[in-house]
């Protein structure tokens, strides 16, 4: 049994409260919902907090909601539930395609959306998906809500634009038509961080040239949606040789570090490699979207 | 809906085909694991029991300059702190390895490893004995580390056991076998020769359930019962013993449900003896259990043998010799368990299950600054190693000979008609039938269509790998006469106690980490009693309970106590047969014996079952003269040789030629283990090896950075495989009992886990062939199989 540094615990009843308590705690608090990030490395001592804020009795925070061409998803989401969810799966193919390779079914079925996020660890699948389906974070404070896009919501590694009295509530997805999204990881074994992954977004005009498109990368050194990927691939026809192009483009942006998973020449190489396939995907399914 | 309790507790397949001896029956341990009512050490509660938590060092190599403890002592929870200058003061600071080396308890002088035991903290609970560590001040003087094996002989290497007086470099041992100048004129004679340098990573064994204890000393009546997450009471007994200077019989050893083995929990670890000190000096029981850090940092590992083999062959692949030079890290502390005066344990069976002309392997151990080990991780002993340095030779071979490799092998087999078969590195092999398992392996898995699927799959640029590997294992340790840990012979004891009813108790030496011992050696009482499974309690684990035997490893518990429970039934049987004959009033040599009974000779009517012999024997009838009034009996197996299981592996597997990524599809394992006992509990042996073999062919390493950090601290750094990683086992058998066994039977807890990952690692390296790839070391990650295919696979250590 590894053991974690004293703390306190305090159960919040809404988020309201969950607001009061953040603000009454002050900066040595930390808020807890799947838990599956935070309590290891509480574990191994790498996280000291002295409180606790558990919102997992924040039912109101957990739904899944079409409103018009947006979709809307409680921050405290589980997994499981986007994973199973069959409208997400149908609008948004790549959030299955990620939720099935996050993890394990244990994780799955206490890990959130919202968690992932504010965790923003460089191999979290879902900061990437986010990211390329242009996604907006919906954060509560004592100011008020306010609304960010992804690219001012996520900072960079471990950091991101939710103060330490707000608390991130909902995250909103833009529903397009003629768009498919897809996503894949290399990882050494189910449950590992990423090697490496690569996610797109793709929507396409009538006559089935690209009309958008975003590619993000997971643990391979990109923060952001790979710049200059729509300019590249707009109004172009999707076929192997733009794909090919991406792939040349995401595998020059990425910036990977060597470590346990790999050298940087392989994850360079990864990079390459999946932004390929996943554009290929999700050039295929917006295709099938607009012959549906 | 059946509640659960209503159910059998040991429900059988059906009536008809239960059987009252061996078979497939459900495991009798399994209703108390399934229900969450096993009790593991972490279940003990003692009343007024304190928990201790060690300190440990942070770094690999360094003085210790001084240790303050007295914010530690200050904590109210605190009960005691002690350090490596307390144990000076006992005598306990060192205490003796299982290889003749010591290893420190505490650091009196120098950490010679990242997470070394440096301090001990006794408190009132295990959350304020954690956190006093942190209270605990130490100085260290860092010192550069040795890390890398290949450096550990250079002139500028430091020393790290210089504590030993005259110790001026890391040389553990050299040692050889065979008959070098016969193998080298082979070598020098030869068509092909080809040479591999071949590395078995550093790996841990990993057990579900971490090591640990609960010491309780008596200071009344001066007995220590110790609690212990051992394979090996006994011995551990008589080490303590002589370490703390306890009298054995003041020494009672429990090792209660085991949460897995594999190797990990033979040794007895500073922990354990810092449970024993802080009962003695707080007056009150400790627990100590160790965490997943600690476990996987501090505990023993397995391998990390770096092995340069060479072979020789005629042009029309006979296999004419073998040699190798092996360089073995050993760690900071040459803590092997060791059962011959081999310190490379059974490695010279690395001429595997072929038939040559010569042989020769040379090892040379070394000290680095990493956690000691070596054995452990279910390789009978080094025989992992011997069998993945062989079998990837042979694999090197029928490639540069463009030979099919199940063919080379069979080609080179030792026939069924040689055995026992003496091979040229000292042993005696006692049986087998190689043949026959590989062509059951190739039938079982369609070699022939498998290699068409294969050629298909290549003209499309598909990358699909078939590897074969032919193991043959040596366990059972071992005749006395030349087996033994620290001076202990390695004979088992067996007692059996048939009760009035006719029920019966058999008590063991060896101790179940999930072999199903509680189920299999009752079997075998009830094979040779004629009384069914369920009727049997077996006793293990408790030094107070059971007879001495050293333990359970190196699959040696069905080869030795299997043995001893066989004869110490026969024993009672015969017994059984003087009692029957005063029954029935006639002379024993006119009964004869059929499952459960005795019988006069052509009158099968007239006969006494076991029961009704047992209630006879404690009753009040006139026993023949020399026959005490029970039907009990014991026994001490000394086996007369060890046994060799054997078994044909074929692998499938597909690589995504994108990404690197290795799916095994296949898996097809024939295991010839003797007479099969329970074949349930057989296949589950080999489900468990198998999965092993995938973790470190695919994906297990423990490593160090520059600095000795170990980089394998947690399951989040070492990855152990899981269901999704592995397929469905495909497994087949054959039976070649071994002649010497009183049953026949070999040992299986080994076989899969020394057999796989050759197989894994051949299917590997045949998927990369369109690359020219003729060996990459494991593990075959997704990185390091993309780098083969650059041309740039390179060892991991």
């Amino acid at each position: 049994m590894q053991i974690p540094a004293p703390f306190d615990y305090v159960r919040a009843t809404t988020v309201e409260n969950a607001l009061e308590l953040l603000a009454r705690y002050g900066p040595e608090s930390r808020v807890v919902a799947g838990g599956h990030s935070l309590l290891p490395m509480m574990k191994l001592r790498l996280s000291r907090p002295e409180w606790l804020i558990d919102i997992n009795d924040l039912y109101e925070l957990d739904f899944i909601l079409r409103d018009g061409n947006k979709l809307r998803v409680g921050a405290l989401t589980r997994h499981t539930t986007l994973l199973e969810s069959d409208e997400v799966a149908g609008l948004f193919p790549i959030v299955r395609d990620a939720e099935r390779v996050i993890a394990d079914p244990v994780v799955r079925n206490r890990g959130t959306i919202g968690g992932s996020l504010c965790q923003a660890d460089p191999a979290e699948d879902l900061s990437t998906v986010c990211d390329v389906l242009g996604a907006e974070a919906v954060i509560r404070g004592p100011g008020g809500e306010r609304i960010l896009s992804m690219s001012e919501f996520h900072r960079g590694p471990y950091e991101t634009a939710v103060g330490q009295d707000e608390l991130l509530c909902e995250v909103r997805f833009g529903i397009r038509p003629r768009s498919g999204s897809a996503y894949e990881k290399v990882e050494r074994r189910v449950g590992d961080w990423a090697v490496g992954a690569a996610g797109a977004a793709v929507t396409l005009t009538a006559d089935g040239t690209v009309d958008d498109a975003a590619v993000g990368l997971t643990a391979l050194g990109l923060d952001h949606p790979l710049a200059g990927a729509a300019a590249v691939l707009r109004g172009r026809h999707p076929d192997e040789e733009l794909f090919a192009e991406a792939g040349r483009l995401a595998a020059e942006a990425c910036n990977p570090v060597a470590d346990q998973r790999g050298p940087v020449d392989y994850k360079r190489h990864l990079a390459d490699e999946l932004t390929q396939r996943v554009l290929r995907r999700a050039c295929a399914r917006a295709a099938q979207t607009q012959e549906g | 809906m059946t509640l659960i309790h209503d159910r059998q507790s040991n429900p059988a397949a059906g009536d008809e085909d239960r059987p009252i001896g061996y078979g497939r029956i459900q495991r009798k341990e399994d209703p108390r694991f399934v229900r969450g009512k096993g009790h593991y050490l972490d279940d003990i509660v003692l009343p007024g029991m304190l928990h201790g938590a060690i300190l440990r060092a942070p770094v690999a190599h360094a003085k210790l300059v001084s240790i303050d403890t007295t914010n530690a002592l200050a904590h109210p929870k605190v009960v005691a702190v002690i350090t490596g200058k307390d144990l000076l003061g006992l005598k306990l600071a060192w205490a003796p390895t299982l290889s003749a080396d010591v290893q420190a308890v505490l650091v009196t002088d120098k950490v010679r490893f990242q997470g070394q035991e440096v301090a001990f903290v006794v408190a009132e609970d295990r959350y304020a004995a954690r956190d006093a560590l942190e209270l605990i001040d130490v100085e260290y003087d860092v010192l550069p580390p040795l890390v890398d094996a290949r450096k550990a002989l250079d002139a500028d290497a430091p020393v790290i056991r210089d504590e030993i007086e005259g110790r001026t470099d890391n040389r553990i041992f050299d040692w050889e076998m065979g008959d070098k100048a016969e193998t080298d004129a082979v070598f020098a004679s030869a068509d092909v020769v080809v040479s591999q340098e071949v590395v078995y990573p550093r790996v841990h064994p990993a057990p579900m359930e971490t090591c640990g204890a609960v010491a309780d000393f008596d200071a009344v009546n001066g007995k220590l019962t110790l609690y212990e997450t051992t394979q090996a009471p006994h011995a551990h007994r008589t080490l303590f013993a002589i370490v703390a200077g306890i009298p054995e019989h003041k020494i009672r050893i429990v090792s209660p449900d085991i949460g897995g083995g594999f190797g990990n929990k033979v040794g007895i670890y500073p922990g354990y003896i810092l449970a024993v000190v802080g009962s003695i000096v707080s007056g009150r029981p400790v627990k100590w259990v160790e965490d997943r850090s600690e476990n996987l940092m501090s505990t023993s590992f397995a391998r990390d043998y770096i092995m340069q083999g060479e072979i020789a062959a005629t042009r029309d692949g006979k296999i004419l010799a073998l040699r190798t030079h092996v360089l073995a890290d050993h760690g900071a502390f040459n803590a092997t368990a060791q059962p011959t005066k081999n310190p490379a344990g059974f490695f010279s069976i690395f001429t595997g299950s072929y038939d040559l002309l010569a042989a020769h392997c040379s090892v040379t151990g070394v000290y680095t600054n990493k956690a000691p080990g070596g054995v452990a991780y279910a390789c009978s002993f080094r025989v992992t190693e011997a069998v993945y340095l062989v079998e990837r030779m042979v694999d090197i071979l029928a490639r540069k000979l463009d030979m099919d490799p199940a063919e080379l092998r069979l080609k080179n087999f030792i026939k069924p008609e040689q055995f026992p078969y003496a091979n040229k590195t000292g042993w005696v092999y006692d049986s087998g039938n190689y043949e026959a398992a590989m062509r059951l392996s190739m039938q079982l898995a369609g070699y022939e269509d498998l290699r068409r699927e294969q050629a298909e799959k290549r003209e499309r640029g598909e990358l699909m790998g078939i590897g074969v590997s032919f193991f043959t294992e040596v366990v059972g340790a071992g005749p006395r006469k030349h087996f033994d840990i620290v001076g202990l012979g390695m004979a088992d004891g067996a007692e059996l106690r048939v009760h009035p009813t006719g029920k019966a108790v058999v008590r063991i030496s060896v101790q179940s980490q999930g072999q199903g011992h509680e189920t299999t050696f009752a079997q075998i009482v009830a094979e040779e009693l004629g009384i069914p499974p369920e009727d049997i309690d077996v006793v293990h684990g408790d030094t107070d309970q059971t007879p001495f035997g050293l333990g359970t490893y190196g699959s040696r518990s069905t080869p030795v106590s299997g043995g001893a429970v066989a004869l110490v039934a026969r024993k009672v049987r015969e017994k059984a047969k003087l009692i029957a004959g005063a029954m029935l009033e006639t002379r024993p040599e006119d009964l004869e014996w059929e499952k459960g009974r005795w019988f006069v000779k052509g009158d099968p009517s007239a006969g006494k079952t076991i029961a009704e012999i047992a209630m006879a024997a404690h009753g009040t009838m006139t026993l023949p003269e020399g026959v005490d009034g029970n039907l009990d009996a014991e026994v001490t197996y000394d086996p007369p040789n060890l046994t060799f299981p054997f078994g044909a592996y074929i692998c499938v597997v597909d690589i995504d030629p994108g990404t690197g990524q290795v799916k095994v599809r296949r898996f097809i394992a024939v295991d010839d283990c003797g007479t099969r006992i329970n074949p349930m509990i057989i296949e589950g042996q080999v489900h468990g090896g198998l999965t092993d073999g995938v973790g470190m062919a695919l994906m297990e390493i423990i490593e160090f950075d520059a600095d000795g950090n170990c980089l394998g601290g947690s399951f989040m750094d070492y990855l152990i495989p899981t269901a999704m990683e592995v397929p469905d086992w495909e497994t087949g058998f054959t039976v070649t009992p071994s002649p010497h066994h009183p049953i026949g039977a070999k040992g299986i807890g080994e076989s899969a886990t020394v057999g796989s990952p050759p197989a894994i690692v051949n299917a590997v390296v045949d998927a990369l062939a369109p690359f020219g790839v003729t060996h990459m070391d494991m593990p075959c990650t997704p990185a390091r199989v993309w780098a083969a295919m650059q041309g740039r696979a390179r060892p991991p250590i």
